[in-house]
């Protein structure tokens, strides 16, 4: 009978400082030379990590009542919108939001401000009512004058991402870069090898209600993220080909650090922002142990055309050719590049290893496990 | 021998004198064209380094000024802030000469200013706006 390990089990071993925590890199190179067996006997915790663009996040934020009070109904952060329709004085900012539609500072451009400790412009308006009679507000706030600054992402992680080219004669600049006429360039995003949903596809230990690391803090999975897609077609490893499933993610912004969460502008496109999560994945069984073995050579993703409009797949490779710097496509040989820092993810995943080695973090059992059927619809023009 | 970046403004009149192989065959002149965008009857612009001695670079100048078309020497230099880069990429993505390039090993962004050529994609391509142009 195989081997099996309770996540009580190896939180014993944390608290003893006895368990083995390898990064998802450096057990990937374990597994040429051991059979899955071998690596679970010897392994306990397997860290992974991504710092990459990840358009839909935000943040909820508690201003705290002035006096007179007031209900905001319209507000905007250092000139940003951020939804007011919730309550007096909560509201939601979002990433990529910004006040006019060509501006390079944005929703994530404020988040960041205020996790780096900056005062921020806070204005807003409201019609005034018996109990909030205040009709409008002009002040400075910051991370230690708000209440609650909580972080909340619709959709991270992605568990794999398009190859974006452009056929075209003209440059694309697009949300995967800026895309070089006549396959001048081929733009992927993803820590490969190290990221979290590819080494453990199914997500046998990633639920509801998992402990993460974010933006360099502790976080947790919140729900599966929007988008999420159970119906992609897998490889012969069972890694899904192309965008798949997606977490949505929560924790206190407070807590974090701009070294996990970096506002960004593609040129053209718009903001978005660059958010740091790290996920440990417990050795429970072989079948986990032979996933987390998984090298960027058996990771394949679709190669996509951005230029024409149709998106139509032109090909599929795979990320260690990825990140040689070169793939050929159509007889062409096209320079390759990154938009997600696998520098950065590293740095996470030994961290999140450090954390777990040391007795500072222990790993959950999902609360729920997410659908294992999930499609996605289209939106039709019915009118 | 000194090398210098020039950039030639044509205007949309231009008399079609091939200058670039009068500079090479006349005045054995080196060029290197780093970008080219001309298209008769409009406004076109050729950026390229020209390496030969001191005298014969301001002979080549004086003859390509005489051709109605305008010859401005370039001394920018890309700067940029490597305190604040989280290596991600996106800037090797747009640099076709190779000065800016991802270390396979470290995942760390390389920067080789001798290859660049001041087209000045990465201003635009880095989501991080750290990239500067230093005008010398």
């Amino acid at each position: 009978m195989s081997k099996k390990r309770s996540i009580e089990e190896i939180n014993d071993k944390i608290r003893k400082g006895k368990a083995v925590v390898l990064t998802a890199e450096q057990v990937s190179v374990m597994g040429k030379e051991m059979t899955p067996a071998e690596v679970m006997s010897r392994v306990d915790v397997v860290t992974t990590a991504t710092f990459g663009p990840m358009c839909s996040s935000g943040v909820f934020i508690n201003f705290g009542h002035s006096s007179p009070p007031m209900r905001m109904e319209r507000l905007t952060l250092n000139n940003v919108p951020a939804y007011g329709g919730i309550a007096a004085v909560d509201a939601y900012l979002g990433a990529t939001e910004t006040a006019m539609p060509h501006d390079i500072y944005g929703g994530a451009h404020v988040i960041e401000d205020l996790i780096a400790g900056k005062d921020v412009l806070l204005q807003a308006t409201g019609k005034g009512t018996d109990c909030y009679p205040r009709t409008e507000i002009k002040t400075l706030v910051n991370k230690n004058s708000i209440n609650e600054f909580i972080m909340f992402n619709p959709r991270n992680a992605y568990q794999n991402y398009n190859v974006a080219v452009n056929s075209t004669p003209k440059i694309k600049f697009t949300y995967m870069g800026t895309l070089l006429p006549s396959f001048g360039n081929a733009n992927f995003s993803t820590s490969g090898e190290l990221s979290p949903l590819l080494n453990d596809p199914e997500m046998r230990t990633i639920g509801i209600g998992t402990r993460i690391f974010m933006g360099g803090t502790t976080g947790y999975v919140a729900w599966n993220g929007t988008q999420f897609n159970t119906g992609k077609p897998l490889n012969e490893k069972g890694i899904p080909v192309g965008n798949a499933a997606t977490l949505s993610l929560i924790g206190d912004a407070k807590q974090m650090s701009t070294r996990f969460i970096r506002a960004a502008y593609f040129e053209k496109y718009g903001v978005s922002m660059f958010v740091g999560i790290g996920i440990p994945i417990p050795l429970v069984d072989e079948d986990i142990a032979s996933r987390v073995l998984i090298r960027n050579s058996q990771i394949e993703t679709n190669i996509i055309d951005y230029g024409s409009g149709n998106f139509e797949v032109l090909g599929r490779i795979n990320y260690e050719k990825l990140f040689s710097g070169k793939i050929t496509l159509k007889g062409k040989k096209i320079r390759t590049a990154p938009l997600s820092s696998v520098k950065v993810a590293r740095e996470i995943a030994d961290l999140l290893k450090k954390e777990v080695t040391e007795g500072r973090f222990f790993l959950t059992e999902p609360v729920a496990f997410f659908t294992k059927t999930a499609g996605l619809n289209k939106l039709e023009i019915r009118i | 021998m000194t090398s210098r970046r020039f950039v030639l403004t044509f205007p949309p009149d231009a008399t079609g004198e091939p200058i670039t192989y009068n500079l090479i065959k006349k005045y054995d002149i080196m060029v290197n064209i780093v970008k080219a965008d001309v298209t008769p009857g409009k406004i076109g612009h050729l950026v390229m380094e020209m390496t030969a001695t001191g005298k014969v670079l301001k002979e080549g100048m004086e003859y390509i000024r005489q051709q109605n078309v305008a010859c401005e020497p370039i001394d920018k230099k890309i700067t940029y802030r490597e305190d604040l880069c989280i290596d991600c990429g996106a800037c090797s993505a747009v640099c076709f000469p190779g000065a800016l390039t991802m270390d396979r090993k470290t995942a760390e962004l390389a920067f080789e200013p001798e290859k660049c050529v001041v087209c000045e994609l990465c201003l635009t391509a880095c989501p991080l706006k750290l990239f500067s142009i230093d005008l010398g």
